[in-house]
């Protein structure tokens, strides 16, 4: 049985669909629980962000996806990707739908392009691959993408080796690069945590707007909470692997109910808290090879109780398909 | 690019000026005196001085030097003091000798070596890893010369498979005279395969290590595409390193070719040196040097051309 964590879909079929993900790293001594259970699904035209602290297993769920994770990971669950089994199927079919339909960027846009060929040869290549249309075809292709999320000189820009851009335009090149296969899903990994704040927001509002064209989903990573209102429908909070509060921007941002959440919020720096002394979660996140029993946030929690420490937390669903997992979450809803 | 090669020849120039200017140097610094070496004890010190005349030893060195750097551009090395031949017909006879060894032995090297680098790396901290990496560091550890003689031993002496030594003569079938190479590239491209293999394993290691890797993979490009985006990005250090190690196998090596009385560049130096033949030496330094700086040359303008971040 899944471990309860759910967003329920309301309208269609799911594009993307996690149903129990673990993760886990086992090495000759150390066994590191990195994803604990994650259940989502995500429909067509919908952005969903994972928010979490670094080491929260945001980033390894993602790589779990995609299949991205060495080979000593052991991941169990099941992701459909169109109703398709993603974790089960071979290599082969996997390599057509990575950078197809579903299709991923990165943090570090410097570090995850390929240093020494071309823009526009990194982008054409992942459209021969994929469709096996000539080289020359491909090349007008990626010229369009360029032009698409606005780069501007686009025609010299694809002649252009990642070191000759700046990082707003390397990540716009590299959200091209995941576009050229028009794919249905598209995971975000961090995409403006090394950006200028700038730039930041010229991405998220790139992304909104790419999407609203594409009608794909959005799978969102990231910690920076302002990112996560701007361009969400949904939240789901992780914390030491394991989603602990999920709803929409509007329930998470206006009523967090885990205390987790509640100290993510208070500890972000926003206009609305001028003049009051931010708070700071206390500790730091678990070691995930020595996970406690109960809830994995306890030690930090200044709500803590006897029934926390040990036990199965409970999951709490309400009616709008948002999801709480804490001991005291009817008690903090009134708080 | 085309700049960037033309910035790089210009640079050339003064290097092998300086080159020149140690060759002459160390040649005159050695003590010993080749025409003290090739007059009998009991020459009259008139003839000696005659002899010094005729080969210019009792001008000033710098006279000396720049006249033999006014010819040597003009192709004219002077005559060989122990035989009075043309130093030119003995350099490119034994220059040839030893590029057939060096570019066979850099062949079998190179693609050893670079097979079992990617192969370790590919398979990184498994048994193909820990048998090829095994060999690698067997390859850069043996000396030589002591290969040179083992392979001897048991190939020539032990069984009478191959030739001992020597290349044949011209008279032999061309398949007898291929026998006399097996030996000599076989110990030479030795050291190749293990330094290689050694680099190429460390640099696609370090690049398995990139996130770009992992993003190849997400855009969903099969094994063969992504091992060419890799070993693209390897390629500069290993070129760097395979133009040194062609540098040093042109060089002849004094002891295999020794060994095997190869009568390559590494022979010719050796006996030069014996005899204090200082023209056959200078040339025979010279046109090396001037090999490995031409050599560095094209790898620096490879490099260019492979990764554009080098271009500056």
């Amino acid at each position: 049985m899944p471990e309860g964590i759910n967003v329920k879909p309301i309208l269609g079929e799911p594009v993307l669909k996690a149903e129990d993900l673990t993760v886990r790293f086992k090495r000759r001594n150390t066994d590191v629980a990195a994803v604990n259970g994650v259940s989502f699904a995500l429909r067509a035209g919908e952005t969903m962000t994972i928010l979490g602290e670094s080491g929260s297993g945001k980033s390894v769920s993602l790589k779990a996806l995609m299949g991205l994770l060495p080979p000593y990971a052991q991941i169990q669950g099941k992701v459909w990707l169109n109703g398709r089994d993603m974790l089960t199927m071979p290599k082969a079919e996997l390599g057509k739908l990575r950078g197809g339909a579903i299709s991923m960027i990165f943090q570090e846009p410097m570090a995850a392009l390929d240093p020494v060929y071309t823009i526009g040869e990194q982008i054409s290549e992942t459209i021969v691959q994929h469709e096996g249309i000539s080289y020359t075809d491909a090349m007008k292709r990626a010229l369009g993408l360029l032009e698409q999320v606005k780069i501007p000189s686009a025609e010299r820009r694809l002649k252009n080796f990642p070191h000759e851009m700046s990082g707003g335009m390397r990540q716009r090149a590299m959200i091209a690069l995941a576009l050229a296969c028009s794919p249905s899903v598209l995971l975000a990994d961090e995409p403006t945590t090394a950006l200028d704040v700038t730039v930041q927001i010229q991405i998220l509002l790139l992304l909104r707007q790419l999407q609203e064209e594409l009608g794909m989903a959005i799978v969102f990573v990231t910690h920076d909470v302002g990112a996560a209102a701007e361009i969400s429908d949904r939240i789901a909070v992780m914390y030491a692997g394991r989603f602990v509060e999920s709803g929409t921007v509007r329930e998470i941002m206006k009523s967090p109910k885990h205390p987790y959440t509640q100290g993510l919020l208070s500890s972000t720096v926003h206009g609305g808290l001028r003049g009051r002394v931010l708070e700071t979660i206390p500790g730091s996140p678990p070691n995930l090879a020595e996970l406690p029993p109960g809830c994995a946030f306890a030690p930090r929690c200044r709500h803590v109780t006897d029934g926390c420490r040990s036990g199965i937390i409970p999951v709490i669903t309400s009616d709008s398909g948002a999801m709480v997992r804490c001991v005291r979450a009817t008690e903090t809803v009134t708080a | 690019m085309l700049v960037f090669a033309f910035r790089r020849l210009l640079q050339a120039i003064p290097i092998l000026l300086g080159v020149t200017l140690v060759v002459f140097g160390l040649v005159h610094i050695v003590p010993g005196n080749p025409i003290d070496m090739l007059m009998p004890p009991e020459a009259s010190p008139e003839i000696i001085a005659q002899m010094k005349a005729a080969f210019g030893f009792d001008k000033p060195l710098y006279v000396q030097y720049f006249l033999w750097l006014f010819r040597a551009l003009q192709g004219d090395f002077g005559l060989s003091v122990f035989n009075a031949t043309p130093v030119w017909g003995q350099l490119i006879a034994a220059l040839g000798n030893t590029f057939i060894l060096a570019i066979l032995a850099a062949m079998v090297g190179f693609s050893l070596g670079i097979g079992f680098g990617m192969i370790s790396a590919l398979y990184h901290g498994r048994w193909p890893d820990k048998l090829f990496s095994a060999l690698a560091t067997t390859g850069v550890s043996l000396p030589h010369y002591w290969c040179a003689i083992v392979l001897v031993l048991a190939f020539a002496v032990m069984n009478d498979f191959l030739p001992a030594q020597g290349m044949g003569d011209d008279a032999e079938p061309l398949y007898n005279r291929l026998q006399y190479l097996v030996l000599p590239v076989v110990t030479l491209s030795l050291i190749p395969m293990g330094v290689i293999g050694r680099l190429v394993r460390a640099t696609v290691l370090e690049i398995l290590g990139q996130d770009f890797v992992g993003a190849l993979s997400a855009k969903g490009l099969t094994r063969w595409p992504v091992i060419r985006h890799i070993c693209k990005n390897a390629a500069p250090p290993v070129l760097a390193l395979m133009g040194l190690q062609f540098g040093y196998l042109l060089g002849g090596s004094i002891l295999v070719e020794t060994v095997y009385n190869w009568p390559g560049s590494g022979n010719l130096l050796n006996l030069a040196i014996f005899r204090r033949d200082i023209p056959i030496l200078q040339a025979t330094i010279l046109v090396l040097a001037t090999f490995f700086v031409l050599l560095n040359l094209l790898v620096d303008i490879a490099q260019a051309a492979i990764d554009p971040r080098i271009r500056r």
